[in-house]
Order: structure tokens, then sequence, then C-alpha cells
């Protein structure tokens, strides 16, 4: 769906993406990570042929960009960085001059296409005022039907739950996990790890402009040889698994076993009721926070 | 995509606005001439403002001579110098190329509905001033006498009328195009557009002087008040001719530098 090989964007000395070879799949839910200022949106940016790239090489939809990125935007719904939208027009009056401006589709469905992109956000009977006077969030979803408007088979969408409240939030994923199901590709970037996480599939992280982690979300999520116990006698287990337990916190230890049901077996055995038992995993939050430094928005004394 | 840009024109409150605070200033003047009947004398600026006293008719010609050195080319200037600035900075830019609309097209039109504009704001400037000439004034449309003092048929007189407001709307467009370049340039339109009066102003500045007067000719405002020769008998049209070649290179130089700056620019905004 999207190759990039040594893909590279420098800005006069400052290099914002260096060497990103990304690979999104037909049909991924393709989450990209990374602080503030690591080259998400520049990345994304020259994805859609906006920003031209310093070097490299980008194909998207089987088609390089930017040389054809005329026949590839078409299939492909975007919302890059804040929505934008004419203050003076109404949400509709809106999406009629988006859709008028590019290949769209005839006229006479552009009621019905319009009708149905602001059902899909929520917006469905919005009234005539004009964009001005909505909020954050409505103009976050009023963005997202603006790049849902033709059916997309790929969709980039940067910080899509930017404004939106928590319930808001929870709506766009539950949007746009149906379109995936539905066939559409989402790339999406975040700051937010907890969104990522419970949208994607599969995880890029971006740090100081380079791509330093690109994999299955399920693969990431190794075990840490810990097993997590709760159990309504903390003393006695800790004194029959002494040495092995790595932290104790009122009815929960962890304790170092590769498996959790040999252990749990010699609980039982020993006649210690386990409430809950589970083997640790890796968080996407550890993965991140190991692969990144610090935020480009910091600014520390050298 | 044309379309999509008139309907942005037509449904932005600024366009309507700016036109009729041009169509305003005409009628500001003549009210304060009928009122006092004191004009300005023959041969003074604004032209035809003295002839309009004895035939209302005039008027339109008075009213293209008063919005034409400051009124309609800062009107152009912001309507110009927005239009791509407007958008980066609004945000809708990267929106409309990802609809995809080609850069190009884009720019062309930007362009139409900028002509579009002038050529709206300088007819109605004229139609409002011929309904207020006829109205304040005593009005002898069959009676003109034109610039050279022979008289012109009614026919002749619309002609020169069309002619005339043809011939402003072309003059209008280099500083159009000079702050469609600069639109390209920055996200600020508002830079875009003072940068265009900027130049504007300098030219008018060049033109007065002598000592300028090598470069003279070159200047996108040497040949605004050319119009004005249409309204003479016989009409020398060597000035006309000037006038549009200058305006059709101004044209043809920013708008090709606009295009090669902003097909090939970075979208950030």
């Amino acid at each position: 769906m999207i190759t990039t090989a040594g893909l590279t964007k420098r800005y006069g000395r400052i290099t914002a993406v260096d060497g990103v070879d990304l690979a999104v799949a037909e049909g991924d839910r393709y989450g990209l990570l990374g602080p503030n200022g690591s080259g998400k949106t520049t990345l994304l940016r020259m994805l859609l042929g906006l920003v031209y790239a310093t070097r490299g090489e980008i194909t998207v939809l089987g088609r390089p960009v930017p040389r054809r990125a005329g026949e590839v935007l078409s299939q492909v719904g975007a919302l890059v960085e804040s929505p934008a939208a004419y203050g003076h027009l109404s949400g509709r009056g809106n999406l009629a001059l988006f859709d008028a401006a590019g290949p769209g589709g005839p006229r006479r469905t552009r009621r019905t296409r319009i009708a149905e992109a602001l059902d899909r956000v929520g917006l469905g009977g919005v009234d005539n005022r004009p964009v001005t006077a909505y909020s954050l969030g409505m103009r976050q979803r009023l963005g997202l039907a603006a790049a849902l408007l033709r059916a997309p088979r790929l969709l980039v969408l940067d910080e899509p739950t930017n404004g939106l409240d928590p319930r808001g939030i929870r709506e766009v994923r539950e949007v746009l996990a149906e379109l995936n199901r539905g066939g559409t590709t989402l790339l999406v970037s975040s700051h937010l790890l907890a969104e990522v996480d419970q949208l994607c599939t599969r995880v890029g992280v971006m740090d100081r402009g380079r791509l330093v982690v690109q994999a299955d979300l399920a693969s990431l999520r190794t075990p840490t040889g810990r097993v997590e116990v709760h159990t309504a006698d903390p003393a006695g287990a800790a004194a029959l698994l002494d040495g092995r337990v790595d932290a104790r916190d009122a009815d929960r230890l962890l304790v170092r076993h590769a498996d959790a049901a040999e252990l749990n077996a010699e609980l039982v055995a020993a006649g210690i009721p386990v409430r809950e038992i589970r083997a640790e995993r890796h968080t996407l939050e550890e993965v991140v926070w190991e692969a990144t430094t610090a935020s480009a928005d910091r600014v520390d004394r050298a | 995509m044309i379309g999509v840009e008139l309907r942005k024109l037509a449904r932005r409150p600024r366009t309507w606005v700016s036109i009729a605070l041009l169509c305003g200033l005409p009628a500001l003047v003549a009210v304060f001439l009928a009122a006092t009947g004191i004009g300005p004398g023959p041969g003074e600026e604004p032209a035809f403002l003295s002839a309009v006293l004895s035939n209302g008719a005039l008027f339109p010609a008075a009213a293209l001579a008063i919005v034409l050195p400051l009124f309609l080319p800062v009107a152009v200037a912001v309507v110009a110098g927005d239009a791509v600035a407007g958008e980066a900075a609004g945000g809708t830019l990267r929106y409309l190329l990802l609809r995809p609309v080609g850069r190009t097209r884009l720019l062309v039109a930007k362009l139409v509905s900028m002509v579009v504009y002038v050529l709206a704001a300088v007819v109605l400037v004229a139609v409002t001033a011929y309904a207020i000439g006829v109205t304040l004034f005593p009005a002898e449309p069959t009676a003109v006498t034109s610039v050279s003092g022979v008289a012109m048929s009614t026919t002749s007189f619309t002609m020169r009328i069309v002619a005339a407001v043809g011939y402003v709307a072309v003059s209008m467009l280099g500083v159009g195009a000079i702050a469609l370049f600069l639109s390209t340039l920055t996200d600020s339109a508002l830079g875009a557009t003072l940068g265009a009066l900027a130049a504007l102003v300098a030219s008018q500045v060049l033109v007065t002087l002598d000592a300028a007067a090598a470069v003279s000719p070159y200047l996108p405002t040497r040949y605004w008040l050319a119009w004005i020769d249409l309204f003479r008998e016989p009409i020398p049209w060597r000035d006309i001719q000037r006038g549009l070649g200058i305006q059709v290179v101004y044209v043809v130089v920013f708008l090709g530098a606009a295009w090669a700056n902003f097909a090939t620019r970075d979208v950030k905004s």
C-alpha cells in the first residue's frame, strides 16, 4: 500500500526525516508513534505529495509519489495536522466545496455523499451555522468527514482524535475500525500511546527523523519472563517462592517464572489460593520509551 | 475548480463589502459635488469631474477616474494577495491539494476568479455611477461631448465607456499578478498585499519623477490613465496599446514566477 526507501527530508541543516523505509500493507491498521518533532508530520506530508523529499523513493497504491500523486490522492482520504475549513461557510457548504474541487464523483450524488460522511462522524444533524461557531471537537469531526467523502482505499490521519473528549475518541476509534473491516487501510500518527495501542495492529516508532521500530504490535508485546500473581495469602506465597519474587505490593506479587501454568500448579499444590495469574508482557509504552530519546520540544542545558 | 473558486469568491462577504466601498466612494463624491456645485477646474484631476456638473451621463467615466489610482488597486491587491497565502494560513490549501487539485490548476482558477472580481467591480462602479449621475445632475445622454469638444452619439459614448471599463480592468491585472506571485511566496496574506501595494506606490512615484523618465514606459502604472484617450476624437491609440502590452508582460512574467515557485514548493502550512 505504502512503501518508502531511504526517504530523507532536509530543511537547511536540519534533517527532519532521515532514511525512512516505511512499509504499510493493504488492510493494515498502522500506527505511527513518536515524540513531538520526531518527523511524523513531515513524513506524512511527503507521502501525500505536499512536501517534496530531498532523497528517497515513495510508492503509494503502487504508484510513485509525487510524480503521479494526482492518481493516488483521489483514492486517499487525509487529515493533516489540524482540520481546516472556510469559517464563514457551514459544514455542509465546506464539504460541498471540497467535493466539487477534486474528481470526486457526479454532482447528483454529492448531497448523499456529504450526508453519509457527516452521519459517519456523528454530525448528521448539524445545522447551517458557520464553521467559526464550531467547537474544536466538531471541527475535528468535520475534518474527518472531509477525509471520508470519497470512500478512500487509504486513510492517512495525523492526530485524528485531537480536541475530542474521551467519548469522541472512542467513537472515532470505532468508526476507523469499522472502515478498516470494510477494507480501508489506515495510517494513523499519534503521540498518544493508548490510542495506537487500542486501534492499531502494526506500529512504527519515529525518533529524531528515523524510523527506529517497525513491527506488528503483537510481536512487540513479548513476555517479560515474569508472572503476575494476585493471591489472598501474599505472605505464604512469598515464603514459598522465596528468592523468585521481584516485587510485592499488597496482594500482588511479581514472580520470575517462564510459565504461568506451572507456577499456578505449584502455588495450588502448596495450598495458596490464587485469585488471578498471568504472564507479564512488555507494553507498547516500554517499547517506545526504550526506542526514543527526549522529545524534540524539550530543550535541556548543555 | 474554476467554478469552485468563483463560488468561494461570491460567497465571501469581503467581496461584496469591497465592491460596495468601491461604488460608495464615487457616490460620496457625487453627493458633495451636487450639494455644492463646486467642481475641479478643467484639466484638473480627477478627470471628467468638472464636465459632470453639466452632464451627469459622464459620471461613470469620472467614477472610474476616482477609484482607479488607489481604491481599485488596493481591492485587487487584497483579493489577489489573499488568493494562495490566505488558503495556506487557514490550512485549507493542503486540503485542496489533497483533493487532489493540481497546483497549476489551482493557480489558474485563482487567476480567473481575480479577473472576474476585477471585471465585476469595475462594471458595478460604472453602472452605479451612471445611475447616480443621471439622478443627481442634469443629464443629457444624447448630447455628450468628448474631451476634444466634439459631440458623440449615444452609441459611440456607450461603446467608449465599455472600452474604458475593459481597459481599466486590464490595467489592474499587473498588480493582481504581482500580488498573486507574492501570495505564493508567503503564508501571510497581509504581507503579499502590502508587498504588491509597495510595488504600486513605487511605480506611481517613479512615473511622476522626471529623472526616472528612462524606466517610466515600463512601469505598471505608467499608462493607467490612457483610457481617457478613448474619449478624444479621433482616439489616439498609441498609449492604450502600450498600456495593454505592459499589462500583458507583467501578467506573463509574474504568473510564470508564481507558477514556478508554487509548483515546486513544500506546503508546510
